[in-house]
């Protein structure tokens, strides 16, 4: 039963009884007014039917009539009557405080947030031109799925265009303003800038293609020297007074990459000269930061089960998820994602040091039962010794992925694995892939290879790299010019002048600007995926042969794991500690990654679900994306823009463990 | 199966359709229950529905009555709506059969064309966008809607709010306290300005065919209400152009850009020329090398280099077509006093708040205009007779020289560009009587008559009776001494704007008074940049009948809040003549007469003149007017109207050669069907 089928057919074999119809109906018309001239009425089907569609047009175009002529404070009006007064808004509140418009403020977008539009497509999207294909109503997602799919699918070689199809990114507020309509992004926090007096030319969004690799994106669109050139303007038309920086999740990282990319000499980087940045920029305040990647991406990209990185999914799961079309919905997704160069930015940096070894992670006793107690001494002090079997609580959330619930649990010693990497014969492929529509990855390797896969039983942050290359060879070939995932030995070796790993917090200096101040502001108190259980789905020839192991509850022993998925305390996609070590630990002072000091302060901002439903995704929310709406970041955001420093603001407001878990983490400073 | 279906479509298609025909959605019931002499509301009918359901239950004999007859009614259109609209959408895009014609960018791609030079598109007045970032209580929920531009629907909910929102200040031509209003950005800021009518989107689309994208083709969007160095003082707006030509520059592999401007963007353009080479703090510092390098040609797409006589009207009395196009958009609403407000003298007061109208003032006085009895088209006018005239034309060439040689057929004095009652069009000046308007007496503002009028003022209100008078027995104005009938009239508006504007000839081009901004605009009180490489096209329609000149009449009325002038449309001419409805007509594009569009590069900046010292090449692309041949056609691919030529395909076959790096002299230099260049010649000008 696919929907185009379905619609097809009703269409030409009713268009000639529904003619008929409507010549009955015209019959009808005329021999109406005699039959009512003789009292004697017959109301015949379609007559029902007319009438019963008139009544619910005449009512609805009443409402609709009723509702254009409603005051539009109407709906406020009736939310403060229910919930009492509202507080005022930060722009108003900071706006009596007094505050005034003065640094110009740079939106960075993150991964999916930012609208593409078409410039130049196939057949199949004739009429498209300059309409949005992300973001918007994703009206053509349903339209013509198949097509979509294609157009918004890079080159799986170069990880550019391909041919015949340009997909851009748009331009302006807009971009990402409202991701779609009535789901705001940016949309709050320019609203509210906008009262103490911003404007256009005192805002900048720096929209780029989140599909491409960062340095892809000034090989492709020239974005990086657009940014240059807009932020050069904006200190220039402002009196000189320098840039409030606000990137948001992925767009942290490709902001890094930018900080290097300024100042690095011309052909690779954009020759701004060593002081670009400190001349520049006032404040980064970096909004969801994955400085440190998240475990999602490896979900996403191993099984695309992850939930942020395909958004899509969480619009219309049931589209997506089941068979609706006839199609594998699921592959083509796989197929489509996986020639995003942009997701391999997220994925964990650091390896093991970072993200925890087999038998021991720097999360290790969180409490998930009782997220806002304080973990007690006790549990601490046992800590200190790495690999103590002790508690039973302790989650091993550094076995990013596990095959079974029962190994995610059991200690390593015990734990049997084979290794794929030599062992098994890759490319046996049994499967005829034609018969298979949406053709990924996996079909290539065949049925030892899948087991293999399974056979090494658990894998940590660094082992995950191998496992990825492994299952999807061509993206991480691609990436790895692009990406790097590691931690620098001596930042000084001149390899690292390579842009492959600006991006990486781990690998980089920050600039030379001792006055520019750095923040990390995310949410705290919401359950973030960690770690993953996995299982084999054994039948399926053309499905994807790994799934989360939904199956996997911890109970009452273990109350992190769920659903397959153990997690930590976040913002529901990033977790803490990629969020907050390098402002609480890697950056802070004068460390080698920040050899001139810049100040780092580190912003949480406790979960607060909505109280109720008028309030919509709420006010003081600490998720990924519905934090852009918190007052309490925006009230900070704005005072920063209005020339406050971090000091003024209260330094660092921490409800999570961050400093805890950053002092296990063994890092040479 | 055909009930489920209906159903399906019910659910599908019915909020599609109900936004869209929000407004005819309550109509049509009204009229419906106007036949029938019942004004019921609707609430009482779903009680009258539930009654009717409930004897049908009853299965008691049924009565068609007025309220079933409405709802079957509506219920049949609707269905046969959904059921269109349903086949509608279900049809190929491409319909077999129908062949719709090749676009010239995929005709040009073919033949080898691709994306060479970034493109700078410049919108003119009205059509860019303008959006909300701060208002009044009254425009709550607003935030970052378009006001102007888009679906205007804010007009008709809350016309006095919109009005007082896209004023300006009538002191300082600024932004008035708690209200922002800025220019769209971006491309989208003015390709189409109200759905389905495009102003730069047949342009963009076929820019993108030949591989145009966001890097290298930029709308240089600007609030078209202000004064030009006023968006530079506001908005950055001319830093932001010049900082984003240069970096379109270096990121596209050195190649300098080709300026598209349009309308006033070409006026624009023209001040962002000078600004950019001139020294800071009132120029960008670009210094004197910064044309040559960045830019390698302008393509003005019809020019308003020396302006248009519509826009005296339009200040005089609010009465133009083209510049308050909200007219032309809902003539009977606003013309008529449906709203029970004088929607025009609104119009006025607003209108009257934006500098940016008085850059389109005719420039060069007398000498480009005419004087009272002698211009540079007579015998050239557009006669609706049709041709004929070539002939003719040549005859008058020969007389030009004795001006005030009265003819058998008298020449029509277009330089009176505003003149009371039709006789006085036509005298010879000898018999007209005429002061100098110079007299007007200034100060005298009576206020008891003021104090009658309530909010609502223009500044008519004013003056007093006898000032009115006075004007209109001073018979006829030029383009001279118009300035101060304007003055008289719009003082407020004029003070503001002359300190932006200028509108004369300069004797002295080295005189150091001309590096004053305001001489920017005008080509006839400016230099061209130094930049022998750089190419000036106009690009413009011929072939339509275009206001040149106007027969007044006074309308004193005792009732205040009333402009006391207005066009006569009584005043009609003969067989062949070029009056009409109280408005001479000439050759142009329906806003800009030939001779200002022209006029420049026919003559002016032609060869190396004082205008032009560099040298560079001009060229004259005009485009006939052909009208579309059929409804399919929409507006025209080969129209020649102000803006319906943004979809002419021989003018976008132009841009897009020169955009691709071919020169004027490829793309086959001179086109000319009009008599500018025998115009030109009459045009006693020192070069």
């Amino acid at each position: 039963m696919s929907f185009l089928r379905r619609r097809k057919p009703p269409k030409t074999q009713n268009s000639e009884p529904r003619e008929i119809d409507g010549e009955n109906e015209d019959d009808d018309k005329k021999r109406n007014p005699k039959t009512n001239l003789r009292e004697d009425k017959r109301w015949s089907c379609v007559d029902s039917c007319c009438w019963f569609i008139g009544c619910i047009c005449s009512i609805w175009w009443f409402l609709l009539f009723l509702y254009n002529a409603m005051p539009a404070s109407f709906p406020q009006y009736v939310t403060e009557a229910i919930t009492g007064p509202l507080p005022d808004p930060p722009g108003v509140k900071l706006l009596k405080e007094g505050l005034k418009v003065k640094h110009p403020v740079v939106f960075v977008p993150g991964i999916v947030t930012g609208g593409l539009e078409l410039w130049e497509g196939h057949q199949c999207a004739e009429g498209l031109f300059r309409k949005r294909l992300w973001g918007g109503s994703f009206g053509e997602l349903y339209k013509r799925p198949l097509c979509w799919v294609e157009h918004i699918s890079l080159d799986n070689e170069t990880g550019l265009d391909p041919s015949g199809i340009r997909l851009r990114p748009v331009s302006g507020l807009v971009a990402a303003d409202y991701f779609a309509p009535g789901y705001f992004v940016w949309a709050v926090l320019i609203a509210n800038l906008a009262r103490i007096g911003y404007e256009e030319k005192t805002m900048y969004m720096a929209a780029y293609d989140w599909r491409l690799s960062f340095q892809n994106t000034e090989v492709r669109d020239q974005t990086l020297s657009r940014i240059k050139s807009n932020i050069e303007l904006m200190v220039a038309t402002n009196g000189g007074k320098k840039v409030v920086v606000i990137p948001h999740s992925m767009g942290v990282l490709y902001f890094l990459h930018f900080m290097k990319w300024v100042e690095a000499p011309a052909p690779m980087g954009g020759g701004g000269g060593l002081d670009w940045c400190a001349k520049h920029i006032k404040a980064v305040m970096n909004i969801g930061a994955p400085f440190l990647g998240v475990p999602k991406a490896v979900a996403g990209l191993f099984s695309i089960e992850a939930k942020d990185v395909a958004i899509a999914r969480a619009f219309a799961p049931g589209v997506l998820d089941k068979d609706v079309f006839g199609l594998q919905t699921f592959q083509h997704m796989m197929r489509m994602t996986r020639t995003w160069d942009s997701t391999m930015s997220m994925i964990p940096k650091g390896g093991d040091t970072i993200w925890g070894g087999l038998d021991w992670s720097p999360e290790g006793d969180f409490n998930c039962s009782a997220k806002k107690l304080k973990n007690n001494d006790t549990q601490t002090a046992d800590q200190s010794g790495k690999g103590s079997l002790g508690s039973t609580k302790r989650v091993n959330y550094g076995r990013i992925l596990s095959f079974g619930k029962d190994v995610a649990d059991i200690h390593s010693f015990e734990i049997k694995r084979v290794d794929f990497r030599q062992g098994a014969v890759k490319g046996n492929s049994l499967i005829n892939t034609t018969k298979c529509d949406a053709w990924t990855e996996y079909h290539e390797m065949g049925i030892e290879g899948v087991k293999a896969v399974a056979d090494y039983k658990v894998y940590t942050a660094g082992s995950i790299l191998d496992l990825l290359h492994y299952v999807a060879p061509k993206l991480m070939a691609r990436g790895d010019v692009h990406f790097s995932h590691g931690i620098a030995d001596n930042l000084d070796d001149p390899k690292y002048e390579h842009h492959k790993y600006w991006s990486n917090p781990l690998e980089t200096k920050l600039p030379n600007a001792p006055d520019m101040e750095i923040y990390t502001m995310y949410g705290v108190g919401v359950p973030t995926e960690r770690a993953y259980v996995y299982k084999l789905t054994p039948a399926a020839e053309c499905y994807i042969p790994f799934q989360i192991d939904a199956s996997a509850e911890g109970g009452s022993d273990n109350p992190c794991l769920k659903g397959g998925v153990f997690s930590v305390d976040g913002d529901e996609t990033v977790p803490v500690l990629s969020a907050g070590f390098m402002c609480a630990k890697g950056w802070r002072g004068t460390t080698r990654f920040n050899p001139s000091g810049i100040r780092t302060y580190i912003r949480e901002y406790d979960h607060a679900p909505p109280a109720n439903l008028l309030e919509g995704r709420g006010t003081q929310s600490g998720a990924h994306v519905d934090i852009m709406g918190n007052f309490a970041l925006i009230e900070d955001v704005i005072r920063v823009a209005a020339g406050a420093t971090g000091e003024d603001l209260g330094g660092d407001q921490v409800y999570s463990d961050i400093y805890k878990w950053s002092e296990k983490i063994n890092l040479q400073l | 199966m055909a009930s489920i279906l209906r159903f399906r479509k019910l659910c599908y298609v019915e909020p599609v359709k109900c936004s869209s025909l929000g407004f005819q959605s309550y109509v049509t019931p009204k009229v419906g229950k106007k036949d029938d002499g019942i004004v019921p509301k609707v609430k009482t009918l779903v009680v009258e529905k539930k009654r009717e359901q409930q004897q049908k239950k009853k299965r008691q004999p049924k009565e068609w009555r007025c309220i079933d007859y409405c709802c079957w009614m509506i219920g049949y259109m609707c269905t046969t709506w959904w059921l269109l609209l349903f086949l509608y959408h279900c049809l190929p895009a491409t319909w077999p059969g129908f062949q719709v014609p090749e676009s010239p960018g995929t005709r040009l791609k073919r033949e080898g064309l691709t994306a060479l030079h970034p493109v700078v598109l410049v919108p003119g007045i009205v059509t860019g966008g303008l959006e909300l970032w701060e208002g009044r209580p009254c425009s709550e929920g607003l935030f970052r809607k378009r006001l102007w531009a888009g679906s205007f629907s804010e007009i008709f909910k809350r016309p006095l709010c919109w009005l007082e929102h896209l004023s300006l200040n009538n002191e300082t031509g600024l932004d008035p306290p708690g209200i922002r209003v800025r220019a769209v950005p971006g491309l989208v800021s003015a390709d189409y300005f109200a759905p389905g009518y495009f102003v730069w989107a047949v342009l963009i689309e076929n820019l993108a065919k030949v591989g145009y994208e966001g890097k290298n083709l930029h709308m240089a969007a600007y609030d078209w209400r202000l004064s030009f160095q006023n968006t530079e003082i506001r908005d950055q707006a001319l830093s932001r152009l010049k900082s984003k030509i240069e970096l379109m520059y270096l990121t596209n592999g050195y190649k300098k850009v080709v300026v598209v401007p349009h309308s006033m963007g070409v006026i624009y353009f023209l001040h962002f020329l000078k600004w950019v080479e001139s020294p800071p703090p009132t120029g960008g510092g670009g210094g004197p090398g910064w044309c040559a390098k960045h830019i390698k040609a302008i393509m003005n797409i019809g020019p308003a280099f020396l302006g248009v006589p519509k826009a005296v009207s339009n200040i005089f009395s609010s009465e133009a077509k083209d510049i308050a196009f909200i007219r032309t958009f809902a003539p009977g609403l606003l013309d008529s006093e449906i709203l029970g407000l004088q929607t025009l003298e609104h119009i006025m007061r607003v209108s009257r708040t934006w500098d940016s109208i008085v850059s389109l003032l005719p420039k060069g006085g007398e000498t480009i205009w005419g004087n009272l009895d002698w211009s540079a088209e007579e015998g050239h006018g557009f006669s609706f007779a049709k041709k004929g005239q070539a002939s003719m034309s040549g005859n008058n060439l020969n007389n030009s020289n004795g001006r005030r040689s009265l003819q058998l057929k008298d020449p029509v004095k277009y330089g009176r560009i505003i003149s009371f009652g039709k006789v006085a069009s036509q005298l010879p000046s000898s018999q007209l009587s005429t002061f100098d308007s110079k007299e007007f007496p200034r100060t005298n503002t009576s206020t008891n008559f003021n104090s009658l009028c309530g909010e609502v003022w223009t500044e008519y209100d004013e003056m007093s009776r006898e000032r009115i008078r006075k004007i209109a027995e001073n018979k006829a104005y030029t383009a001279r001494t118009l300035f101060d009938l304007l003055r008289s009239v719009a003082p407020k508006m004029m003070q503001r704007a002359e300190a932006h504007f200028s509108h004369g000839i300069s004797e002295n081009l080295d005189d150091p008074k001309y590096d004053h901004y305001k001489y920017w605009s005008n080509p006839l009180e400016t230099r061209l940049p130094d930049a022998p490489d750089m190419e000036i096209y106009c690009l413009y329609g011929v072939g339509i009948p275009t206001e040149r000149a106007y027969v007044y009449k006074s309308s004193p009325s005792e009732k205040c809040k009333n402009i006391p002038f207005r066009i006569d449309s009584s005043a009609e001419g003969d067989d062949g003549s070029c009056l009409k409805s109280g408005v001479y007509f000439v050759d142009g594009d329906e806003s800009v007469p030939v001779l200002s569009a022209g006029f420049m590069c026919a003559k002016g900046w032609r060869g190396r003149t004082r205008f032009n010292p560099s040298g560079m090449a001009t060229h004259i692309r005009e485009y006939r007017h052909k009208p579309p041949a059929s409804l399919l056609e929409g507006r025209g691919m080969e129209s020649g109207a102000h803006v319906d030529i943004m979809g002419n395909v021989a003018l976008i076959e132009d841009v897009l050669r020169v955009a691709a790096g071919a020169t004027g002299a490829e793309i086959g230099g001179d086109k000319i069907y009009s008599d500018i260049l025998r115009m030109s010649e009459r045009i006693n000008i020192r070069l």
